[in-house]
């Protein structure tokens, strides 16, 4: 990790790299929009955008086959488009390394959000995935490489919550 | 028009030696059979499951292998379920990536009943929506995109296939026809090893 990076969406950034991470799978989300920006301007990675997150599950199979590490950036109601998908990693036993930014979480103001927000982690759990969750800015780091370690040394799906305390809830123009 | 082209031939003729080094991912269902019945190789990926998801297991794999040319072949059920990909391919631009779907108007593996591309008039249980796939993956952004319907084109067809600059995309009208179900290994890690293995040298 380079010692500038303070800001833990930079120390994402650098700790994929350092983990070799060559293609990055997203939908967007506000909470990833710096991480995507800097995936997409390195020449390190290729950043592939999706139509549905449920592309990444399988273009994450097609990687690996192909000797590629990658990772999925999506939001907590992305997960609910990729369920049948998420099961892949349990059939084939392959890495499958996730970043989520959680919505419907904490002090969300979108109720819409809420019910996948909720479920989130439970529909990660039954589908065979080991779950972590981030409030503080500081496991930010040793969390994303503990898991990046985890999912490619286990070839095992791994999950990284963001949770709202440590992005935010957006306002919606309520503070 | 009826569809008159076989299936396993046209498959046959796509894989061609079955040892060179052409990367083939099959789309669950008759695909997976007919691949198989082609000649089960390691650098073959049947799925089994994963329904819409074969044309990204291609654009993965093709990212990852830029030098070796990689081969969906799949049915117009499971590229009907993930039809944005199409655009996300297109996005990627991968040149050694060729989708080919074998196009049977029907969700083969189930019962036969029509799928989308099916024409739109007709009875009840055959009717689709006359959808245009090789349309629809020209409208995402993939400019090489055709409807193969004649043995005379099966020949160009492959050699597209295998060497034409990519990303291609085809559509095949084929036959719906009872065929034999040749079944590739099922265990999911197996089969993912034995293609590392192949390609990479570890699993
Ligand atoms: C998510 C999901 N929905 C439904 C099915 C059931 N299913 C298995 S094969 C298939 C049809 C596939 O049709 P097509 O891709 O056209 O292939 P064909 O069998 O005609 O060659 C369906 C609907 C499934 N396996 N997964």
């Amino acid at each position: 990790m380079s010692a500038a990076a303070t800001d833990w969406r930079e120390q994402i950034f650098e700790t994929l790299k350092a983990h070799d991470i060559r293609q990055v799978y997203y939908v967007p989300d506000a909470g990833h929009s710096r991480l995507i920006e800097l995936c997409q301007t390195s020449n390190a990675m290729r950043a592939i955008v999706l139509t549905t997150e449920e592309e990444a599950m399988a273009g994450t199979l097609g990687a690996w086959l192909g000797g590629e590490k990658s990772v999925t950036l999506m939001q907590s109601s992305g997960v609910g488009n990729c369920i049948n998908m998420l099961g892949l990693s349990k059939t084939l036993r392959y890495p499958m390394l996730m970043l989520i930014t959680m919505r419907g979480d904490f002090g969300e103001m979108n109720p819409w959000q809420n019910a996948m927000g909720q479920a989130t982690p439970k529909v990660l759990e039954a589908a065979g995935c080991i779950v972590f969750s981030v409030e503080r800015a500081e496991e930010v780091q040793p969390t994303v490489h503990a898991a990046t370690n985890m999912a490619f040394e286990g070839n095992q799906a791994v999950a990284v919550l963001l949770r709202q305390k440590l992005i935010g809830a957006k306002s919606f123009g309520k503070d | 028009m009826p569809a008159t082209l076989h299936r396993r031939a046209v498959v046959k003729a796509l894989m061609q030696d079955p040892g060179d080094d052409l990367l083939v991912v099959a789309g669950l269902g008759q695909c997976t059979w007919d691949i198989t019945a082609a000649g089960d190789r390691p650098q073959n990926m049947p799925l089994w499951g994963g329904m819409g998801g074969a044309a990204m297991v291609g654009l993965g794999l093709a990212l990852a292998q830029p030098r070796k040319r990689v081969l969906v072949i799949t049915g117009d059920g499971d590229m009907l379920m993930g039809l944005g990909s199409l655009a996300t391919i297109a996005a990627q631009r991968p040149t050694n990536l060729a989708v080919i779907v074998l196009d049977n108007e029907k969700f083969g593996e189930t019962g036969n009943q029509a799928t989308h591309t099916a024409p739109a008039t007709g009875a009840p249980t055959e009717r689709g929506a006359g959808t245009d796939l090789a349309a629809v993956a020209r409208g995402c952004g993939i400019a090489d995109s055709a409807v193969i319907a004649h043995d005379s084109d099966v020949p160009q067809l492959a050699k597209d296939a295998r060497t034409k600059p990519g990303p291609i995309f085809r559509t095949v009208k084929v036959m719906t026809e009872v065929l034999p179900q040749t079944m590739p290994p099922k265990d999911g890690a197996y089969l993912k090893d034995r293609f590392r293995h192949a390609v990479l040298g570890t699993a």
